[in-house]
């Protein structure tokens, strides 16, 4: 054993240092099933407290839903725990490529596979299909996953300003001599809940013969009439290249992504992916629970109508509170405070509210763009809406934030 | 270096990073990477630009955040490469 104290003191002050700079992040234990209620124990050794949870990327409350709970007992009693291997020696079940094929159905795509995560679908996908004589033009707030899997992809890497048509149309034009060129961006924004220009992007694809691939975790299950993401939100079903998603979030949030599109790409992915191959296969139970997750969804759109709704009426409640929120229509609900310190105590005043929020600060987000970013689900009630609009205001009137832009928020806290 | 190859730097850092509302101002000594304006992801673009306005080859070791992180540091990155 060779970890000496030299190594030892480095790694203690990596520690210490995020401890001072306030970016260290704590794990807060959880004692219930995911759900709007839950029972938190925080600080650790402290009795569990129960609150009401905006933080959960649970947007259709399918995490801990009944039926969903119950395919998965029953993938359990029927295909198993485990597989102990690859999907390609012998890791793959019937039930894996009934929920690829469900998926493809769903996003209105050609063919599906699955991977351990979207992370490793983003990780893998770029570098199967593209080479270095190949350019990558990524919008410049896209999510860490996609940044690393381009990071490990050999063709060209240009960005764009985010969302802004202009700028893109500029990188486009730079890269005409590449073999292909692919558009990569995030359907939904995870830190803003603003939703890529997929009409206008896709049109800017056909003008200059790219490709199109989309980050849709944050959308999945119920962005679109029908919920089956951005780009029915965006008008522009069946035109995008490549979806990737998780399983991970709407879509009952245990684990588990896809890459999903052309035949080919999905093949290659299978052959070539590097995260896709050295990963075990996803387990049964999570396969048998997203393939009723799918059918649910698929049945009845009442639980994106729901999430649409209480959307809705907190995005309202909450302006008319007088907060400075980032305008929009996604269940991810953005409370300006610009201010880092600020967003972390508010944060835990929220908490003491019995409202689990988290803030984000530098450099999550920008500087100076600190927030506590609200979470809506189909499994919040009006009541837990209520509540959570209360405890905001309340709050807020303690940090006499309420009614006040961006100008006096900084005025009276600085960046 | 030349006042025209400072000029043409900050004019495409002002161009390629900020937004038409942003009212930060850019000089040679601005901050680029610490303050936010470029991020270590987008950085990738002002290296290729530098590369094929100057006709020079930043190998990655030196195309550090340091190095990049105010337009004074990069004349003196492409100093040593006999920009003028």
């Amino acid at each position: 054993m060779a970890y000496s104290d030299k190594a030892k003191d480095f790694y203690k002050s990596e520690l210490s240092g995020m401890h001072k700079a306030g970016t260290f992040k704590e794990e807060r234990f959880i004692e219930s099933p995911q759900a709007a209620n839950i029972s938190v124990e925080y600080p650790v050794g402290s009795p569990p407290k129960e609150v009401l949870n905006f933080c959960a990327n649970n947007y259709l409350g399918l995490s801990s839903h009944p039926e969903v709970v119950k395919a998965a007992h029953e993938g359990l009693d029927s295909r198993g725990y485990g597989m102990s291997s690859v999907r390609f020696i012998c890791g793959t079940q019937d039930i894996h490529d009934k929920l690829e094929k469900k998926l493809s159905e769903f996003l209105g795509t050609e063919a599906t596979v699955l991977f351990a995560s979207c992370m490793d679908a983003n990780a893998g996908v770029f570098d199967v299909v593209l080479g270095k004589e190949d350019a990558m033009i990524s919008d410049r707030l896209v999510h860490a996953s996609i940044v690393d899997g381009m990071r490990l992809c050999k063709a060209q890497l240009y960005n764009y300003k985010h969302s802004n048509m202009d700028h893109l149309e500029e990188k486009l034009k730079e890269t005409q001599d590449c073999r292909f060129r692919m558009i990569i961006t995030d359907g939904v924004f995870s830190m803003d809940g603003d939703i890529a220009k997929l009409d206008k992007i896709v049109e800017l694809a056909k003008k200059y013969d790219a490709m199109v691939m989309v980050d849709d975790s944050h959308a999945t299950g119920f962005m679109g009439k029908n919920g089956r993401g951005t780009h029915e939100h965006c008008g522009v079903l069946g035109e995008i290249d490549i979806i990737t998603t998780t399983l991970g979030k709407a879509l009952g949030g245990a684990s588990g992504g896809c890459v999903s599109g052309p035949k080919e790409i999905v093949d290659l992915c299978r052959q070539r992916a590097r995260p896709y191959l050295f990963s075990n296969t996803v387990p049964p139970v999570i396969i048998t629970a997203a393939n009723k997750v799918i059918d649910l969804i698929s049945k009845t759109t009442d639980r994106r109508d729901k999430l649409e709704e209480n959307t809705k009426y907190f995005r309202e409640k909450i302006t008319t509170s007088g907060f400075d929120i980032k305008e929009g229509v996604h269940a991810i609900v953005p409370i300006m405070l610009y201010n880092a310190k600020l967003a972390q105590d508010m944060a835990r005043d929220m908490y003491s509210e019995g409202i689990y929020v988290i803030g984000f600060s530098f450099p999550v987000v920008a500087k100076g763009q600190a927030r506590i970013r609200v979470q809506i689900s189909a499994g919040h009630e009006k009541e837990h809406l209520d509540k959570a609009i209360a405890a905001f205001t309340k709050v807020g009137e303690k940090y006499k934030i309420l009614g006040k832009g961006k100008k006096e928020i900084i005025e009276m806290y600085g960046y | 270096m030349s006042e025209e190859t400072k000029n043409l730097i900050i004019d495409y850092v002002k161009k390629e990073y900020l937004e038409e509302e942003d009212e930060q101002e850019v000089d040679e000594n601005t901050p680029l990477i610490s303050s936010g304006i470029v991020d270590s992801f987008s950085m990738v673009s002002l290296k290729m630009f530098l590369e094929k306005k100057f006709s020079v080859k930043i190998p990655d070791e030196k195309a550090t955040t340091e190095a990049f992180d105010s337009v004074n540091n990069i004349m003196d990155l492409l100093k040593e490469f006999n920009v003028r």
